[in-house]
């Protein structure tokens, strides 16, 4: 009996697998037309997921609306960007926001500062290093580390800062609480850098005989760099508006201050809130304008990361 | 200067893993040895042992002699580093460094060593080009990145890149495996150059690449999974082909099995 007179008589429907193609008429024309029944739920099913993008976008597109509405009259004010609010009456529409965004962007900045040499050097650790237990338990400690929320952060700072070490409320607090905040978001972005860096790098570069350390600091992070800033000017915006720690670690000021090491200092989320207290409706018209600017920043490095990972991206 | 390699019963290791046993052949100056063998034989372990690459693997560890003209490679004293760039490696995949110009990736085991002498560096990226015979077709454009060159290219960008710190040995694990049949002749070709001046051991799954590139065949062959893997015969290229003392090695490379 041959091979092909076998399998014909494996199965009823004659199928070289002896099995029944599903949707597949014994006889007739291979091609049919769309059923009645496929065809409704198709069209049920992209009703459906076009209705909820459309609900994501309601409270996206409204709060832009409303905060672009009432808040760009504000910003567009000629002494918006360039006065303080030294001096100026509750009631009167006047003055400026400048120290505000001072404020937020030497906080950020600070916080940066301390948080992107820690978080990239852990993420080294993790991805070149980290064997066994102590890599195990840092791995561990930064996931609990980015579920903190910054109310805790902020009353630690205070707790183990001001008062234990008797340190004073000022703007460098803010920034060490936005530390925390920033570091398991840096540490695991940049871990995920480092890990698409494909090891073939690694192995041709310890094939010239360039020593570990070197490969990682000249090959493996430059691989690696474009997706890293990218994570670190997200990191950074997302701490940017954070009120917690402002709440906590700073007093307001209505005015000016270059140094964060001591004294009050704005930022744009503490205006917000300080303007909260102020019945005049000018109040509302600076917490409109505080938060388009607000909006404003964070958009301006979101954009910056991604022009930033366009243009250094690897070239090919 | 190109130096000679010893190997005295060596066995290696992935972790409780006993990957290829008693390995035992030599390789002389100036000559160029090919691994051949089913996949899983350890052929490629071995290679990597050449140059402590194999010991890049967590609980990878190596067992017996691996000598470079008499001096253990394997010895306390001897620093990995310090072997690799004795002992230079090109890989199956080309890899060039992709954040790199073309220029920088030749010279990149230089540069990253501390040379500075920019002339001296041009003059071995000169040099290193000519050596892998890619110099003409990139000379116009040395600050592209090497990402951007086909794959043949970026292959011989990458055995520039392994020649321009000047090793003793150059190890080649499959470095054709990815090309298309006339990057394969040009690399070959420029195996053939290349071993005036070194002593080269590749690896290859290809059988008529060994019998063109090689001066002498090792024949590498595993009993079954999960057994170490052995080295079965060396001999002259031209005896492993035509004549081989082993029965396993006629098999294989008259393709009866494997």
């Amino acid at each position: 009996m041959s091979a092909d007179a076998q399998r014909s008589g494996a199965g009823p429907s004659g199928t070289a697998t002896g099995l029944d193609a599903p949707d597949r008429p014994a006889n007739g024309p291979t091609f049919q037309a769309l059923s009645t029944g496929r065809k409704i739920k198709n069209h049920a099913a992209t009703v459906l997921v076009t209705l909820a993008f459309l609900i994501a976008l309601v409270p996206l597109v409204w709060v832009l609306v409303t905060v672009v509405g009432r808040g760009v009259g504000a910003i567009l004010s000629a002494d918006w960007w360039g006065r303080s609010l030294n001096g100026v009456l509750p009631e009167s529409y006047a003055g400026g926001v400048y120290h505000a965004i001072y404020g937020t962007l030497i906080q950020a900045l600070l916080a940066a500062v301390i948080a992107v040499p820690i978080g990239i050097a852990a993420a080294v650790y993790l991805v070149e290093y980290g064997r066994g237990r102590l890599a195990r338990t840092t791995s561990f400690m930064v996931d609990i580390l980015a579920g903190v929320p910054s109310i805790v952060a902020a009353l630690f700072v205070f707790a183990a800062f001001i008062s234990i070490m008797g340190g004073v409320q000022s703007a460098f607090m803010v920034s060490l609480a936005l530390v925390l905040l920033m570091l398991p978001v840096v540490i695991r972005n940049t871990e995920e850098m480092l890990r698409l860096v494909p090891d073939e790098l690694r192995e041709a570069s310890y094939a010239l005989g360039i020593p570990k350390w070197k490969t990682i600091i000249r090959i493996v992070l430059p691989t690696a760099l474009s997706g890293t800033v990218t994570g670190v000017m997200l990191a950074l915006a997302r701490v940017m508006g954070e009120t917690a720690p402002v709440l906590v670690l700073v007093g307001y000021s209505q005015s000016i201050n270059f140094d964060p090491f001591s004294g009050n200092m704005a930022s744009l989320p503490l205006l917000m809130f300080s303007e909260l207290s102020n019945p005049e409706p000018a109040g509302q018209y600076r917490i409109w304008g505080a938060a388009l600017t607000l909006i404003l920043i964070i958009m301006i490095l979101q954009l910056g990361a991604s022009v930033v990972s366009r243009f250094s991206a690897i070239s090919k | 200067m190109a130096k000679r390699l010893d190997l005295k019963d060596v066995d290696i290791y992935y972790g409780d893993f006993h990957a290829v046993a008693g390995v035992n052949l030599s390789v002389a100056p100036r000559s160029v040895t090919s691994f051949i063998g089913p996949s899983g034989c350890g052929k490629s372990t071995v290679l990597r042992t050449l140059n402590r690459m194999h010991e890049e693997i967590p609980g990878a560890r190596v067992d017996g002699e691996v000598l470079l003209d008499g001096e253990d490679i394997y010895d306390r004293g001897a620093d990995a580093v310090a072997v690799r760039r004795t002992i230079g490696m090109v890989f199956q995949r080309p890899n060039p460094f992709p954040t790199m110009s073309i220029r920088d990736n030749v010279v990149a085991g230089l540069k990253l060593a501390g040379v500075r002498d920019k002339k001296k560096l041009d003059e071995v990226c000169e040099a290193s080009l000519r050596g892998a015979n890619l110099w003409k077709e990139v000379s116009g454009r040395l600050d592209k990145p090497g990402g951007g060159l086909s794959g043949g290219q970026q292959q011989r960008l990458c055995i520039a890149r392994a020649i321009a710190v000047a090793p003793d040995v150059l190890l080649m694990d499959e470095p054709c495996s990815a090309l298309d049949p006339i990057s394969t002749l040009a690399i070959e070709d420029l195996i053939a150059d290349l071993k005036k001046d070194y002593t080269i051991v590749i690896v290859t799954h290809n059988m008529q690449q060994a019998a063109r590139v090689s001066d002498q065949t090792a024949f590498f062959n595993l009993e079954a999974t999960g057994k170490p893997g052995k080295l079965v015969e060396i001999d002259d290229t031209e005896k492993i082909f035509s004549n081989p003392k082993e029965q396993a090695t006629e098999d294989y490379i008259s393709g009866r099995f494997g």
